[in-house]
């Protein structure tokens, strides 16, 4: 067929004309997904906004439950995630796999490191009985300082939105393992290196959530 | 400014590639087979899978909906329960709008016509495409197990505290098959942005896109922005239900208002990713069978994105009555009188593109003037419910019921039906019955009168919606409006048995039978899997009917790296030749 032309690169899907159109439209579609994501957490800032607007103090209480120097310490690692997961698109635009791998497997521990210092923090949580929901039964210790009829709300705000994120991180862990394995049989270049620099943009997004959520809810007083 | 222009011309060589009237490698011949289907990643495939997928699901809520009729015939119980019929209502609506109207026009019609249209060989992402499709199916499924565990009777909003209360697994089913359905809306809306952006042919610059790319794209920029947001919500309402977090439930302290400004945040933007891919329909169809270059092109093509834009801002008039401030109502009246302009601009432009055209009454056409007629009569009403005062009166009666039918059946079911039967020829090779067609159209237009112009009256006059019983003095008006429903029921029957026939006797189709000018006409029909065999060139407007067939169809006379539509061609060598 005539449209097919012969010069294709075997990374080049069928219906893209050339490299550059299809790393131009991955890119421009990831972008997209990025204002989904934005609008999908913008649902559940506005819910949080709604109920700080009801309940003010129930904010600034319900906040000291929560450990800020864990929250610090994971708002670092996820920064610092993002650092190595742009070191890493730098590696691939080098030609420098064996960087590229490192980078990625740098990036893939912090996010696990975030990840288990969240387990910790839901762990320690749950133990007191702060829990989403019909699971809210807190124990004596929390009721002491949290005195609030509709305490559990700021809770099931927290879970919702650092649950939602998890998952996100999670997801973004998936990617990145999926990525270093395929660097690792030689399907990145400089010339192709296009999942490498969405799933970058995607984990920025993640990271600049949670750059958000850990002010809105652990340093507010 | 001139001399960077001059350098980013580029010199195509083009060549008349004449479509074949008997192809004999089109894309129904070259993956066979349940299987190749199922994991195909053409577009054109996927469109008629979800094409079927949607006639399926309106076939089954159109069903339900002759069951209400008909229980309505009499004022006090005809046939079913109280309780079944607040579940069927609901789920009419429910499927109605988020398995039939949403998906129908962009992701069945849109997906087949769309890369034709800008003369790419797919979307820009086909396996998402396909995943897509997939989603769609598991949203369903997710809906038949809200059936299987008891059904749901909130109406298609899903209000809180009806759908918080101790409605039993049902309501939870049903939101988390909406929550999925949703993305398979975004990617088929992530999908188009980024293929109206990257992939057009060369030539296509943005003020030659066809009307109907236009549309879609603005369609795809309200399923991008509104969508998510509905998907939270539903997120929110499911573990309402499952665990009780109070977010929407004022007995736990939510805020069931809060819920409704969540819905109709994306709802009212969905009522436009709705009718605005059908306003894409109409133009390309009124031009077609006008002969004639659309008038004010870009008057209609922005006014698409005005909508968009403004469709954002008036989500508060679903809520006069619900406990909104006095503010809020007021700005959101104003602001809701502001989305009947660009309407009113398309309206003039498709009134202005017919006159001195030379019009062909062909069955397409016949459904734009009813669309014409209906959806009028739908947005006016509309803007009478926007009006505050009016709409204290109104609100919650068939008054209501009767604008959002004549909007989302006479507009968006009827510019659906309006580009089935304009690229029923291009998607299956074969010609309807062009008189059973006719006679179905008429048939629905005096049947869709028939049921819903009585609902004005009743509205108008205190008949609530979503009732299962009436006061006597209505009884004429409801039994006219099933009378009504009964013909629109006859009507499809006819529309979908000739269609099915010419699938199997029809006549072979040539490949362009309207004689368009549209890029998706200069094809074989049915196309060849990868839509055109060479690259298609365009130095036209889509719809510049006094210039000649023949520069129409040209595509690379060469193998070239083409992609770059902006880059158009400065030199174009028209040499006859058959491809
Ligand atoms: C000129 C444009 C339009 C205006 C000004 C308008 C205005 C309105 C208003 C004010 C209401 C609320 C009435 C009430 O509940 O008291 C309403 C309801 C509705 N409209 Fe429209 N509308 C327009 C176009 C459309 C279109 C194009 C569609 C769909 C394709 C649509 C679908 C609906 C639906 C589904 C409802 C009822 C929702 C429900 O409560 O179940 N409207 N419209
Ligand atoms: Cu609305």
């Amino acid at each position: 067929m005539a449209n097919h032309s012969a010069s294709h690169p075997a990374h080049v899907q069928h219906h893209f004309v050339d490299s550059d159109q299809q790393f131009d439209s991955a890119k421009l579609g990831m972008w997209v997904f990025l204002v989904n994501e934005i609008l999908f957490f913008g649902g559940l800032f506005c819910a949080y906004i709604i109920f700080r607007a009801w309940y003010p103090e129930l904010f600034t209480q319900a906040a000291l439950q929560l450990d800020k120097v864990w929250g610090g310490v994971n708002t670092i690692v996820l920064i610092g995630s993002s650092l190595t997961v742009a070191m890493a698109i730098r590696s691939a635009q080098r030609n420098e796999i064996k960087g590229l791998r490192i980078n990625l497997m740098i990036t893939i521990l912090l996010a696990c490191v975030f990840l288990v210092i969240k387990y910790f923090e839901y762990e320690h949580k749950l133990h007191l009985g702060i829990a989403p929901g019909f699971f809210w039964n807190p124990a004596p210790e929390v009721t002491a300082t949290l005195d609030h009829p509709q305490a559990n709300i700021f809770f099931s705000i927290y879970y919702m939105m650092t649950g939602i994120h998890g998952l996100h991180v999670l997801v973004g862990i998936g990617l990145m393992i999926w990525l270093y394995i395929r660097a690792g049989k030689g399907h990145f270049s400089a010339e192709y290196y296009t999942p490498v620099e969405i799933t970058g943009l995607y984990w920025h997004l993640v990271d600049l959530i949670w750059i958000f959520l850990f002010p809105l809810l652990y340093l507010i007083e | 400014m001139a001399i960077t222009e001059a350098k980013k011309m580029t010199t195509l060589q083009v060549k008349r590639f004449k479509p074949s009237e008997n192809p004999t490698n089109t894309f129904l011949t070259d993956e066979k087979g349940v299987w190749a289907w199922m994991t195909t990643v053409d577009h054109k495939k996927i469109g008629i899978m979800y094409l079927v997928a949607v006639a399926f699901f309106f076939a089954l809520a159109g069903f339900l909906a002759i069951a209400l009729r008909t229980e309505l015939w009499t004022p006090a119980k005809t046939f079913i329960e109280a309780d079944t019929y607040n579940q069927l209502f609901t789920l009419h609506g429910a499927m109605m709008v988020f398995f039939v109207l949403v998906p129908s026009i962009p992701a069945a019609l849109g997906n087949f016509i769309l890369p034709m249209q800008l003369g790419a060989k797919d979307v820009a992402f086909p396996r998402l495409n396909l995943a897509s499709l997939y989603i769609y199916v598991a949203g369903a499924i997710f809906t038949f197990a809200a059936l299987a565990s008891g059904g749901f009777d909130t109406g298609w909003t899903f209000y809180t505290p009806y759908s918080s209360d101790g409605n039993g697994a049902g309501v939870i089913w049903v939101t988390l098959g909406v929550f999925i359905l949703g993305f398979s809306s975004i990617l088929t809306g992530t999908n188009f942005i980024t293929t109206i952006h990257k992939l057009r042919a060369p030539g296509i610059t943005w003020d030659r896109l066809p009307l109907n790319i236009w549309a879609l794209y603005a369609t795809s920029i309200i399923q991008v922005l509104a969508t998510p947001v509905l998907a939270i919500t539903i997120l929110l309402l499911s573990f309402e239900n499952i665990m009780d977090i109070g977010i929407f439930d004022p007995a736990l302290g939510g805020d069931p208002v809060l819920f409704q400004h969540f819905f109709w945040f994306y709802s009212h933007p969905a009522v436009y990713i709705m009718i605005v891919p059908g306003f894409g329909i109409i133009s390309e169809v009124i031009s077609t069978f006008s002969k004639k270059t659309v008038f004010g092109y870009w008057a209609i093509a922005l006014s698409s994105l005005a909508i968009a834009f403004i469709g954002f801002l008036v989500w508060g008039h679903h809520m006069f009555t619900s406990g909104q401030s006095a503010v809020a109502t007021t700005v959101f009246s104003f602001l809701t009188f502001l989305v009947g302009i660009p309407t009113g601009i398309k309206i003039f432009n498709w009134i202005a593109t017919l006159y001195r055209g030379s019009i062909d009454m062909k069955t397409p056409m016949l459904y734009v003037f009813i669309f014409l007629f209906l959806f009028s009569i739908g947005g006016f009403t509309g803007i009478m419910l926007g009006a505050l005062s009016v709409d204290i009166h109104l609100h919650d009666t068939y008054y209501v019921v009767a604008h959002f039918h004549y909007v989302m059946m006479g507009g968006t079911l009827i510019a659906l039906l309006a580009g089935l039967h304009y690229w029923w020829p291009k998607m299956t090779g074969k010609m309807y019955n062009e008189k059973l067609a006719q006679i179905s159209a008429v048939l629905i237009f005096i049947g869709f009168n028939m049921t819903f112009l009585p609902q004005f009256i009743m509205g108008a006059q205190g008949m609530p919606r979503r009732y299962y019983n009436y006061i006597d003095q209505f009884t004429p008006f409801h039994q006219t409006s099933t009378i009504g429903s009964y013909i629109l029921g006859v009507a499809f029957l006819i529309i979908l048995y000739y269609l099915v026939k010419s699938l199997f006797s029809g006549e072979k189709a040539p490949s362009n039978p309207w004689n368009s000018r549209g890029l998706e006409w200069q094809s074989t029909s049915p196309p060849d899997f990868h839509n055109f065999d060479h690259t298609p060139v365009v130095i036209n407007g889509p719809y510049d009917y006094h210039k000649p067939m023949e520069e129409f169809q040209l595509g690379l006379a060469v193998s070239h790296e083409g992609h770059d539509a902006e880059h158009a061609p400065a030199e174009v060598d028209t040499t006859e030749e058959k491809a």
